[in-house]
């Protein structure tokens, strides 16, 4: 067994050989894989954020949808509605309105015949007392006998 | 050299493969390297193992060079294959040093990863055939040339050694010299018999750095004695060689778990051996 000085020289060089490794090989090398594991980390956190985010915007988007379609049945059914209303609201009005009419030209009508028929009874009566006159040769008097004819009139 | 080897004996062959390059004051006064085991052998403390040192701190560079070009580019983007298999290392440091020590320090981790890529580096060296590199420099006049360090005692005990500073620095820091003492003092038994705990404490101490740097190197040793017995095979018959070659191939592949093994225990003894340091008494519930 041969001890001499190389063994100080290994020890010194052990302890060089640490400093050396602990000031400029182990930090690089250790930071450089904490810093990954953490962007890893980081990523992995992110991917499961953003999947939660997707199905949460998928289930938005599937609600809204539904909302949208329900809003259109029902807008659809609202106007089929008010549609049938205001076909039903014209036909009335139109009913009315030709009634009204016909009401109108009834009124007329009835007016017209209880005119012409006045005007027959007067022409009648003028007639009769023409005729009668030209009878009876001598001129009937309007006054005398306006009751007369009046009666006349009443009964044609 | 070159021309004896041919007639070395099988002790001969070993022992050559066994000594270190070594620098230090020769017998005649004057510095220099020693050209025999004997020389070696007279020249005392201060001397040097010049092909330890320089494999295990070229090792060293290496590793710090390979780590240091993946640091030097890491991202917290997408990881080349480089960066990646780096990353899975200092990962795997990371992981295991956390788990054994769970203080924060910035020293530690570091640590680990040093010593698991260093000793294993140093003890990758083993598979190398033993003869490639110490033929080839004696090529270039250099006679004596090992080139796996952690078969040479002084390097375990001298990675073992920054480990047993480490710890008694870390004990002085956490719990004050006088915690310290009162650890190595009072421990087994009560306090009246404070020296026999002393000395048993103390044992206890020594043997953490002792044990580290004799596991690995008596496992290196023996794995490089082994790959040497192999070796002489080859010089000893067709068939012995053809043996030869298949032992060495199995033992290699024994080898690579045993060097992996050995530099990973050396690195979670080293770990646990500062995390029982950094263990202040009083706050057991961490």
């Amino acid at each position: 067994m041969d001890i001499n000085a190389t063994l100080i020289g290994l020890t010194l060089a052990f302890f060089a050989f640490i400093a050396i490794c602990r000031a400029f090989v182990w930090p690089p090398l250790i930071n450089a894989m904490r810093a990954r594991q953490e962007r890893i980390a980081q990523g992995l956190e992110n991917a499961e954020k953003a999947e939660e985010a997707l199905a949460k915007s998928n289930a938005d988007a599937e609600v809204l949808l539904r909302d949208a379609r329900a809003e259109g049945q029902r807008l659809i059914e609202q106007a089929r509605a008010q549609a049938t209303m205001v076909v039903d609201d014209a036909k009335e009005q139109a009913r009315e309105e030709g009634e009204r009419i016909l009401t109108t030209a009834r009124a007329e009508i009835t007016q017209e015949i209880n005119r012409a028929r006045e005007n027959l009874r007067q022409e009648v009566a003028y007639l009769a007392v023409v005729g009668a006159s030209r009878i009876l040769s001598s001129e009937i008097d309007r006054r005398k006998h306006s009751a007369m004819l009046e009666n006349l009139v009443r009964e044609l | 050299m070159a021309e004896k080897g041919e007639a070395q004996t099988p002790t001969e062959y070993i022992a050559h493969h066994l000594t270190n390059l070594k620098f230090g004051r020769l017998p005649d006064g004057s510095w220099g390297f020693a050209s025999s085991a004997e020389e070696a052998a007279q020249m005392g403390f201060w001397s040097v193992h010049v092909d330890s040192l320089a494999w295990a701190v070229g090792l060293g560079l290496v590793f710090l060079l390979l780590f240091w070009l993946a640091a030097r580019r890491a991202t917290a983007g997408l990881p080349g294959m480089f960066q990646s298999a780096i990353e899975a290392i200092v990962e795997f440091v990371d992981t295991t040093s956390k788990d054994i020590f769970p203080h924060k320090s910035p020293w530690v981790a570091p640590m680990g990863l040093t010593i698991l890529l260093w000793v294993f580096l140093m003890n990758l060296m083993d598979l190398v055939p033993v003869d490639w590199v110490p033929w080839a420099f004696t090529k270039i006049g250099v006679d004596y040339m090992k080139i796996v360090p952690t078969t040479d005692i002084n390097v375990t005990l001298g990675v073992a050694v920054g480990v047993f500073l480490m710890v008694i620095y870390y004990s002085f820091k956490r719990k004050g010299p006088g915690g310290f003492l009162a650890e190595l003092a009072f421990h087994p038994f009560p306090k009246f018999a404070a020296p026999v705990n002393f000395i048993l404490e103390s044992v206890t101490l020594l043997a953490k750095p002792l044990s580290l740097a004799l596991r690995l190197f008596g496992n290196l040793y023996a794995g490089e004695m082994i790959f040497m017995l192999i070796a002489l095979l080859y010089s000893a018959g067709i068939a012995l060689a053809l043996m030869g070659g298949v032992l060495q191939i199995m033992w290699a592949l024994f080898h690579i778990l045993v060097i992996v093994l050995q530099a990973f225990i050396f690195m979670v003894l080293s770990t646990v051996y500062i995390a029982q340091a950094y263990e202040v008494p009083e706050d057991d519930g961490h």
